[in-house]
């Protein structure tokens, strides 16, 4: 993993649920992560996907990814490019999902200092959110979490855990 | 010094004589639920690079999302898992029609008291209800599981709630639980182990406390539990499924309860001898007001149903109230009976008569259009008044459509009326 990106801001605000990122009408029926990507946020942001850019950097309030525990509700978000989520509060099933999925995330209060559009730069050594209007500090990731996401995600994990790499 | 519920399970699956609270433990779960997404987790497994589960038995499958399939694709999906069921020899398999996968692992005998269960559904707190850990997971994760027979957990902080009072005619569960969400928000148990407690719990119904924790996934919780008793020992012997499928689950329990002394990072007490009933308006599930705020408000759809409340004495509380008369015409009224078993004994019982003749649509058991894919979808505009866990946007069809939670009692007055209706003045 990267330990410092930047990238472009989108900003949201609280308690956005997994329905409005991926809605779920499609849960079942799309199975392929390029078209997953093509509906993230579909019923949120409809001019997300139309403008996305590749390291983009999503910035929101708290309680992100609550509800269903649909896990395209970060592939189509990792699909669409987003290189990092910031969030003051994470819904706990989307924060074990990003892991996973090796979706870099940070928890802090930016989403007070930015607007979309700013460009801020996520530091992990140092656990820092550097906005245009000042630094916010993130707690660290435990070493277990840390080791998911360094591996890759979960399924490079696994095949460690199980002598297969 | 005491412990949580949390704490002690989690402590005795990790082998360890204590955890506390932030610490990871990896565990092996007792039972691992999955349903439609197996297809998919089915892909991610094979992903991983083993061609054979780590322990079958562990895995609990369930067919309800989208059931009878709704389209080729949805068709597909279910025969991946059938195919994939059939490879790894996976015994605990319940194919359409059975139910809804949280109806269906404690009525088959793969939830108990102390078990840890693990599911990639964000409902899978259900089985606390009945003295289980139980926690929801995503797909990848439930692959690895599958794989590993492995998950690593972070042992939660916990809340207790304790519930008094004698609830008052035509106020459930369903209206706490409603009230409690309101109350703490959307995240106020984000990553809690939460513990429902007090008189009026423990007067409460197996059906009825799976209500509380099957929605306590809606403020954020990784589980809920209510202490086991003899209520639920009664519950899970009623058919000796025990007994009789020796192979599928202990034969014998331990119960874990929490230490007197054990340290919550909240204890929050509710009366709710004065409850009135509760309503959750338009997007979220925390947008609760009492019933009088929205009385009056027109609907197009009224559902009976789910996870939540799609159990018999929900049937029976909205045939009480329907039994003889009809709805509005202006409603279209979809009951769902949460598995075979519910839907069995509320023909039994007359339920399903009383309810087709005053003017119910009957739809199989399974989720139904809660989730917005199949059986109900709404049009722009409209509104549905719902016993289900969930109105985000977009959830039942259109973005542009209205989704009002509310319990059984409520929905059924609802139904009758045309406009949201207080359930003690039909």
């Amino acid at each position: 993993m990267q330990t410092k990106i930047t990238g472009r801001v989108w900003k949201y605000g609280d308690d956005v649920n997994t329905d409005v990122i991926f809605p779920g009408k499609y849960t079942y029926s799309i199975s392929d992560p390029k078209e997953m990507a093509q509906h993230a946020l579909e019923d949120l942001d409809p001019t997300f996907v139309a403008h996305v850019q590749p390291g983009d950097i999503i910035v929101a309030g708290k309680n992100w990814g609550c509800g269903s525990s649909r896990e395209q509700a970060v592939t189509c978000l990792k699909e669409a490019g987003v290189g990092a989520i910031v969030a003051r509060s994470f819904a706990r099933i989307y924060f074990r999902n990003c892991i996973n999925e090796a979706l870099p995330i940070a928890t802090c209060d930016a989403v007070d200092g930015v607007e979309s559009g700013d460009e801020v730069t996520i530091d992990f050594a140092a656990g820092t959110v550097t906005t245009p209007t000042g630094d916010y500090a993130f707690p660290p990731l435990s070493p277990e979490v840390m080791e998911i996401l360094n591996t890759g995600g979960l399924i490079p994990y696994a095949r460690k855990q199980l002598g297969l790499e | 010094m005491g412990h949580t519920f949390a704490e002690k399970v989690l402590a005795r699956k990790a082998g360890l004589d204590s955890v506390v609270p932030g610490q990871i433990v990896t565990v092996r779960p007792d039972k691992l639920l999955t349903h439609d997404n197996t297809s998919a987790i089915a892909g991610q497994f094979r992903k991983i690079g083993v061609s054979k589960m780590a322990d079958p038995d562990m895995s609990v499958i369930v067919l309800d999302h989208v059931t009878p399939a709704a389209s080729e694709t949805y068709a597909a999906s279910h025969q991946a898992t059938r195919q994939f069921v059939a490879e790894q020899g996976i015994s605990a398999f319940y194919d359409i029609g059975e139910g809804i996968c949280h109806q269906v692992l404690p009525e088959k005998g793969h939830a108990w008291p102390g078990a840890v269960i693990v599911g990639s559904d964000s409902h899978t707190p259900t089985y606390g209800a009945f003295g289980a850990f139980s926690a929801g997971i995503g797909r990848t994760e439930a692959a690895a599981v599958m794989a590993t027979g492995q998950i690593w957990l972070r042992v939660p902080e916990s809340l207790r709630i304790i519930v008094n009072g004698t609830l008052p005619d035509r106020v459930s569960a369903k209206d706490v639980i409603l009230h409690v969400i309101g109350d703490l928000r959307a995240d106020g148990a984000d990553y809690r182990s939460v513990e429902f407690a007090g008189e009026t719990v423990r007067n409460m119904s197996i059906a009825s406390r799976m209500v509380l924790t099957n929605m306590a996934a809606e403020m954020g919780a990784k589980n809920a539990v209510v202490e086991p008793d003899e209520k639920t020992w009664a519950w899970l012997n009623r058919n000796q499924v025990f007994r009789k499928k020796p192979g599928f689950s202990p034969t014998y329990y331990e119960e874990v309860h929490a230490d007197p002394d054990a340290t919550y990072e909240r204890v929050i007490e509710y009366d709710v001898s004065g409850l009135v009933p509760q309503v959750a308006r338009p997007h979220t599930v925390d947008n609760v007001v009492p019933i009088a705020e929205v009385v009056g408000t027109p609907i197009n759809q009224a559902l009976v149903g789910t996870c939540t409340n799609g159990r018999l004495e929900d049937l029976a509380a909205a045939a009480e109230i329907l039994r003889g008369k009809h709805i509005a015409p202006s409603v279209r009224l979809l009951v769902l009976p949460a598995s075979r078993e519910v839907l069995l004994a509320a023909i039994e019982r007359g339920f399903v008569s009383d309810l087709v003749a005053a003017g119910a649509t009957l739809l199989n058991p399974g989720c139904g259009p809660c989730l917005g894919a199949h059986e109900g979808c709404m049009a722009p505009g409209e509104v549905t008044i719902s016993t289900a866990n969930r109105n985000f946007k977009g959830r039942m069809g259109s973005k542009e459509a209205f989704i009002y939670l509310a319990s059984p009692a409520t929905v059924a007055a609802s139904a009758l009326s045309g406009v949201i209706t207080d359930p003690r003045e039909v």
